[in-house]
């Protein structure tokens, strides 16, 4: 039976599953308030009714049936009713370049979460936050999964630069106390943001040679204690530096991360990352895991390579910190705490090691869960924990490990087998 | 000089609690080379199994058996019980991913520490207890350094603690078995020794040692949190690696230094740059001497 719906939807391809996700949050955007005065629901359930079903456990049957008619129907319905039509799109867009083809996937993609996030603040940030989860957890899968260490410092590198590109946004584009006023004309700002962001990752890569200098000339887990040791100099230094707020941090950042500013970076960091673990450097960071000396003795340098990762997970998290300043537009220290490395860490292991799927899988499928169960306060505490312990244990390379992201394969249209070997 | 002796005294104080603690993880490291990063949480509930203890001791006892003995009967109760704390946690979270890498382990870990401080304010909710002192403190005043018999027994308890262990190791036939396992874990399961009973063993020598150090740290701190194991336990794990692989000593010594580097920050910086110091000092010193003080070489093998 279950089989057989599976088959059934089998034929659908990415762009179908796109038009339906595009059908519902188009549904809900008009009729979504309607539908829930009808079912009894107060007002449109957030994320998907989690919320409220955890509220309020008589309101379950309503925020299922609101679910059902919203989402799962008509994605399911318009996917595979328009499922021929979509093959041939897809079989069209397949003869485009792939980077073209891409984006336009992207594209839509943003489309149907613009429209999904737009009906409150709270899926904004929700969908912010999820995103530099990703940006967050993809680069630490560099460090962590590619490359076999095991590092602790990524929410420092986080706070280096939420802070060096706070500190950049504050000086030159807007009037606040803590810098007076703005150096640039701030009707540049959204257009710098970038290279504001790349400076804050720059100097979180600076940064993790405080980390990676030490603990690369011997294999071990130092990196392990001296990534954490670097998590609280981070964060002691932050709170004894009275020029950048202190312990009482820092706020009122310009409002630059807006949702296609951060999803514009997430895609960007996921492709260059895939593009690193798939070049000849990103395979030579395998080889150095799985076995250095042979490494070394097949001319790679693994010295270069594993700190060249290692500053380019960093980098990445700096964005990432930079992002997160400029989404909450407050930061201060102890943010960037054990906390913050216990949700990190779990978000890897819990997609899974050595793949960017697994990572995006995680990130997306923590920081929702973290949401959904919110209402049950502290327990919820109790179930993430217990859901990576059962991972751990059952998959203790994490859910999708080792896979690499297929685009091509991903974006195919499903009306034929695929043929196989060659073309 | 008064002022330093007097700093001396409480760094032996608060290096007692980190040596205490980081055997814990050293012993860990050493025998199964895995992370146990729910040690510091394992100090947390072994302090408030203490203090339970403790609670009924005294209510029931007080009136006709003196504190000091009260206070052994706690320690050897609370060692007692908290000591199946470790074997739970080796059962539940590391028994199962003995096959698996080794950094799955300490998640694990990380997250049974989470479970551990939340059940803790769920079962028992936000109030904070407070341990009550087992001995009537006394302050003694030694030309111009004042210190108190809770500061000497602290002091006194741990060494005897960390001689008795260190004897334990060496002398008998578990340590034997222990070290053994440290050298080699594929082959001394073939000589008859399990390791099935020497992971959990290990886990609960550091429990129970840690359970102690919760009482000592209870005499001397009172207030109980959920989250006191968070702070003390990093800072012990960090003392651990810093003493090098397995070795009792090394994270004895390296738990003092860290205590010592902690309490004399201040005479010369404010009280803020304790933390920034101490990390960078050790930063420093794991640059210059990766294997720590004691460490054996690693196999270049190994991996997370």
């Amino acid at each position: 039976m279950i089989k057989k719906f599976f088959r059934i939807l089998s034929v659908v391809p990415l762009a179908g599953w796109l038009l339906g996700g595009f059908t519902a949050v188009l549904i809900e955007y008009y009729l979504g308030d309607l539908i829930s005065y009808y079912l009894y629901l107060p007002k449109v359930p957030v994320l998907f009714g989690t919320l409220i079903m955890l509220k309020e456990p008589l309101l379950i049957p309503s925020a299922l049936a609101y679910n059902l008619i919203v989402f799962i129907l008509p994605i399911l319905l318009v996917g595979r009713l328009l499922a021929p039509v979509m093959n041939s799109l897809a079989a069209m867009l397949e003869k485009m370049p792939i980077w073209l083809a891409t984006i336009i996937y992207l594209a839509a993609f943003y489309g149907i979460l613009h429209m999904w996030a737009g009906i409150n603040d709270y899926r904004v940030l929700v969908v912010k936050l999820t995103m530099i989860a990703i940006i967050l957890t993809v680069s630490l899968n560099i460090i962590n999964g590619y490359m076999g260490e095991f590092s602790c410092s990524h929410p420092g590198f986080m706070a280096v630069g939420a802070y060096a590109s706070s500190t950049l946004t504050l000086l030159l584009f807007a009037n606040d106390k803590m810098f007076g006023e703005a150096l640039l004309n701030p009707a540049l700002g959204p257009w710098l943001f970038p290279v504001v962001l790349f400076i804050g990752g720059l100097v979180a890569a600076l940064s993790s040679l405080i980390v990676a200098i030490p603990s690369f000339r011997t294999r071990g887990d130092y990196l392990a204690i001296i990534s954490l040791a670097f998590l609280f100099i981070v964060k002691s230094a932050i709170e004894n530096l009275e020029i950048i707020g202190g312990p009482r941090g820092m706020s009122s950042q310009p409002n630059y991360a807006t949702l296609p500013v951060v999803f514009i970076w997430m895609s960007l960091c996921i492709w260059i990352i895939h593009n690193f673990t798939t070049s000849v450097m990103g395979k030579a960071l395998n080889a150095v895991r799985d076995n250095e000396a042979a490494a070394n003795s097949m001319t790679v340098n693994t010295r270069k390579t594993k700190m060249t990762a290692f500053m380019f997970g960093a980098f990445w998290a700096g964005v990432a910190g930079g992002l997160f300043a400029h989404v909450l537009r407050y930061v201060n220290p102890s943010t960037f705490g054990l906390q913050k490395l216990a949700e990190i860490l779990a978000m890897v292991y819990f997609g899974g090691l050595n793949s960017i799927y697994g990572s995006i899988v995680g990130a997306v499928s923590i920081s929702v869960l973290g949401e959904a169960l919110r209402p049950l306060q502290l327990f919820k505490w109790i179930i993430i924990p217990l859901i990576l312990i059962l991972v751990m244990i059952f998959r203790p390379n994490g859910l999708i490990s080792f896979t690499e992201l297929n685009v091509k394969e991903v974006m195919r249209p499903r009306n034929k087998e695929r043929s196989e070997g060659g073309e | 000089m008064d002022y330093f002796l007097q700093n001396l005294i409480n760094a032996l104080q608060w290096g007692s609690f980190y040596a205490v603690i980081s055997i814990g993880y050293s012993m860990v490291y050493g025998v199964l080379m895995l992370f146990n990063f729910a040690h510091g949480d394992i100090f947390m509930v072994g302090t408030y199994i203490g203090f339970g203890i403790a609670t009924l001791l005294l209510a029931l006892f007080s009136a006709f058996i003196p504190g000091w003995m009260i206070f052994i009967l706690v320690v050897i109760i609370t060692m007692f019980l908290a000591s199946f704390i470790g074997v739970f946690v080796e059962v539940v979270g590391y028994r199962p991913l003995r096959g698996a890498p080794r950094a799955s382990a300490a998640i694990t870990g990380l997250m049974i520490g989470i479970i551990f401080e939340t059940g803790n304010l769920i079962i028992l909710g936000a109030q904070r207890f407070s341990f009550p002192p087992l001995i009537k403190s006394v302050s003694y005043n030694v030309g111009g350094v004042y210190f108190t018999n809770v500061k000497v027994l602290i002091i006194v308890v741990s060494l005897i603690l960390m001689l008795a262990l260190h004897t334990f190791i060496k002398k008998s036939k578990w340590g034997m078995a222990m070290r053994a396992m440290s050298y080699d874990f594929m082959a001394v399961p073939l000589m008859g020794v399990s390791i099935n009973v020497i992971a959990p063993l290990t886990f609960a020598i550091g429990a129970g040692l840690a359970s102690v150090a919760g009482i000592l740290y209870g005499q001397a701190y009172p207030v109980l949190d959920p989250y006191m194991g968070i702070q003390l336990g990093w800072k012990a794990f960090v003392a651990a690696i810093l003493g090098g692989r397995g070795s009792i000593m090394g994270a004895a010594l390296a738990g003092y230094l860290l205590g010592f580097i902690e309490m004399f920050v201040p005479m010369v910086f404010p009280s803020t740059f304790r933390d920034l110091i101490a990390y960078s000092i050790i930063l420093v010193i794991l640059t210059f001497r990766p294997r720590g003080f004691f460490g054996m070489t690693h196999s270049t093998q190994l991996r997370l």
